[in-house]
């Protein structure tokens, strides 16, 4: 109680502080980020004393992963100007595809070898599934929101009609320690995760892929004409996205143990925000994946704080609402004041 | 092919492209559910199938609006549950209330609900997937939250008593139709003449076409966004009135994804993301093809779990093949070059 009597004074100031920050550049994201999240960790530190404790923060780096592998599926498409609603959905697919591998050859006395020939089948699925979209909207001109969102309608009853709506389960125990082990002090779902994000950082900034994705996004008819293959960069973007949710597909099974179908259609919600949280331009062409992964970290360990107060479900769904409008008129707020600066 | 839209219509209606394929595919259906069920070419089997899609033909007309200004709601459906619940509280708390009083309340919830996105998508400029993405959960679950997800079953007997129009006496049972199909006939007619008899409907599709150029020669861009969302809001409103009155009870998740399958619907029948284009013949042909996809399936015995599925490939299908893009490549293929992409 004494505590949060001397941090109040200082705590009214971070609003004009984080938009001195913010306007400063894009080299200070980050920093920006950073800030929000100190807050937000000061804010659930003092109204529970179990938040600032050991099991808080991993629960945070286990489940922060699944939620930042469809977040990554979710920013190639959004930089290059479209969107990807069928995230969760390609997820469960594969799930279900890597499932029924391991059924087939002996549910829990599965063998590594099938675990590695079901994971290629469900990333192969994944990596389809997104080829089938990028060709649909590269070649027909579609809508990505329109084909996403009708590959996802069928996905979803896909899904249903392929498990009756019911659970798969009964995985061998080593699939078990992908999702819940360690290594070297460090939970194995986040070193899949920190890899995936370095991997999306070299593709975006290293290769001329992520090039032709940031010009894309920009302006697609500027880049047809300066002679890039726009069509095949549409493909690789929506095949690298269900690529990723093959790779969150694997991680969901071996973390829950079991594959139903529409697990983790909330964190759909939670994607884009992370995605404008970490200052992704909404039309596409500008964003980084690190300022996107730190933005998941702060959104994450808001969930788990929620969580950990005992928030009701359906008002955390309300708040993730509210948030992502918040963020938005914040953005909006802050690009107007700076244009009328300078 | 913007040459069109602006001469004055003093002839036959006009049926595009994508409407006379519609149709021609909704009639191959229909002879084949003809012959191999035989329940399906019955007056009964067809009312119901009019009863039943009133819902969203009544949606449909309203999304089709925000579509042709540009925009996109997939927040409609949930809003709809908000305004079935905050109507069945109000007559509750007004002792009875009668229609006028639902419609009146549904209208202005919707209206507020339309005009919260029209005001976050103008004023702060936030692309209309966004918006209405955050505007769907929060609605939902401020919804979920604050009824504990608990139904409302004794709605006043003037919302619950059904009302029938026509009625008769078949050989299959009595075929009927219901106050629902009234409602959807009065507000396609309203839609029709917002969208194709006035000025401000012109100014929709200009506005959709080509916002920078429909502000400069001076339409009112703000007035617009609250037009298109709050007509979309409005009918939400009535489409939830009529859900209730269908299903008789106040469900809170009752409608939750109801804004896919008509928002499929209206792209079906060749409204389109980005706006300036779209039929209400069209909306409703979609509508119906979806809606007839499955009434077949269900006739034809298929499992409910095969349901969506089929729906989805039918719904993924059509969208794809109706992009603009397709024409051209179809015509590159045959090497006929014919008409540009598709007309309207």
């Amino acid at each position: 109680m004494t505590r949060s009597t001397t941090t109040t004074p200082s705590s009214p100031s971070p609003t004009p502080w984080l938009t001195r920050i913010a306007t400063l550049g894009t080299g200070s994201e980050i920093a920006g980020l950073l800030v929000l999240l100190a807050v937000v960790v000061l804010v659930f530190s003092l109204s529970t004393d179990r938040f600032l404790s050991v099991p808080t923060f991993t629960s945070v780096a286990f489940q922060l992963p699944e939620l930042g592998l469809l977040t990554l599926a979710m920013l190639i498409p959004i930089l290059s100007g479209g969107l990807n609603l069928a995230i969760t959905f390609t997820a469960n697919i594969c799930g279900l595809v890597l499932a029924w591998v391991l059924q087939a050859n002996g549910g829990m006395e599965a063998g590594m070898m099938a675990f590695l020939l079901g994971g290629l089948a469900a990333l192969a699925v994944g990596a389809f599934i997104g080829w089938v979209m990028g060709a649909a909207i590269a070649y027909t001109g579609a809508h990505p929101i329109l084909v996403s969102l009708s590959m996802m309608i069928f996905l979803r009853g896909l899904g249903e009609f392929a498990t009756r709506g019911g659970d798969i389960s009964g995985f061998p125990e080593f699939v078990r320690s992908i999702g819940h082990g360690w290594f070297a002090g460090i939970p194995m779902p986040l070193w899949i995760l920190i890899a995936c994000v370095a991997l999306w950082h070299l593709i975006l900034n290293r290769t001329r892929l992520g090039l032709t994705i940031y010009m894309a996004g920009s302006n697609i008819e500027a880049t047809r004409y300066s002679g890039i293959d726009t069509k095949r960069t549409l493909m690789l973007v929506y095949t690298l996205s269900g690529l990723m949710c093959g790779i969150a597909g694997i991680l969901m099974l071996a973390r829950f143990n079991s594959v139903r179908v529409g697990h983790g259609e909330a964190y759909l919600l939670i994607t884009v925000l992370a995605c404008f949280l970490g200052r992704v331009d909404p039309f596409g062409g500008f964003g980084r994946a690190l300022p996107v992964a730190l933005a998941l970290v702060i959104l994450q360990v808001i969930s788990s704080g929620l969580n950990l107060l005992g928030a009701n479900q359906h008002l955390a769904t309300a708040m993730w609402g509210a948030f992502l409008i918040a963020v938005m008129v914040v953005r909006h707020v802050w690009a107007s004041r700076s244009v009328r600066r300078t | 092919m913007s040459m069109r839209k602006f001469r004055p219509e003093f002839r036959l209606p006009h049926i595009g492209t994508t409407e006379r394929w519609l149709m021609a595919v909704i009639a191959l259906m229909c002879l084949f559910l003809a012959f191999t069920t035989d329940t399906f070419f019955t007056l009964v089997n067809l009312f119901d199938l009019l009863n039943i899609s009133a819902v969203n033909v009544i949606f449909a007309a309203g999304l089709l609006v925000v579509l042709i200004a540009g925009g996109i709601d997939i927040s409609f459906a949930v809003a709809a549950s908000v305004v079935q619940y905050l109507t069945a509280l109000t007559v509750e708390h007004l002792g009875g209330g009668n229609w006028a009083i639902g419609f009146l309340v549904a209208g202005l919830v919707g209206f507020a609900l339309g005009a919260v996105n029209a005001t976050l998508i103008w004023r702060f400029r936030i692309i209309s997937i966004v918006v209405t993405i955050a505007t769907f959960n929060l609605f939902f679950g401020a919804l979920m939250f604050f009824t504990q997800g608990v139904s409302i079953y004794d709605l006043p007997s003037w919302w619950l008593d059904r009302i029938i129009l026509f009625e008769f006496d078949t050989a299959n049972g009595y075929a009927e139709l219901t106050l629902p199909v009234a409602v959807m006939a009065a507000v396609v007619f309203a839609t029709w003449f917002l969208i194709r008899r006035t000025t401000l409907g012109r100014q929709l599709y200009a506005m959709g076409d080509n916002m920078e150029g429909a502000r400069r020669i001076g339409i009112n861009i703000a007035g617009m966004h609250y037009l298109a969302y709050g007509w979309l809001g409005v009918m939400a409103g009535i489409a939830g009135l009529m859900q209730a009155h269908y299903a008789q009870e106040v469900v809170p998740n009752a409608m939750y994804g109801r804004e896919l399958e008509v928002l499929a619907a209206v792209v079906l029948g060749g409204a389109r993301l980005g706006g300036g284009r779209g039929t209400l013949l069209g909306a409703i042909l979609g509508v119906a093809l979806v809606a007839i996809t499955q009434n077949g399936l269900n006739l034809m015995g298929v499992s409910p779990y095969a349901f969506k599925m089929i729906v989805g490939a039918v719904i993924l299908v059509a969208i794809t093949l109706s992009g603009s893009g397709m024409s051209t490549l179809m015509s590159g293929l045959f090497g006929a070059q014919k008409k540009r992409a598709a007309a309207t």
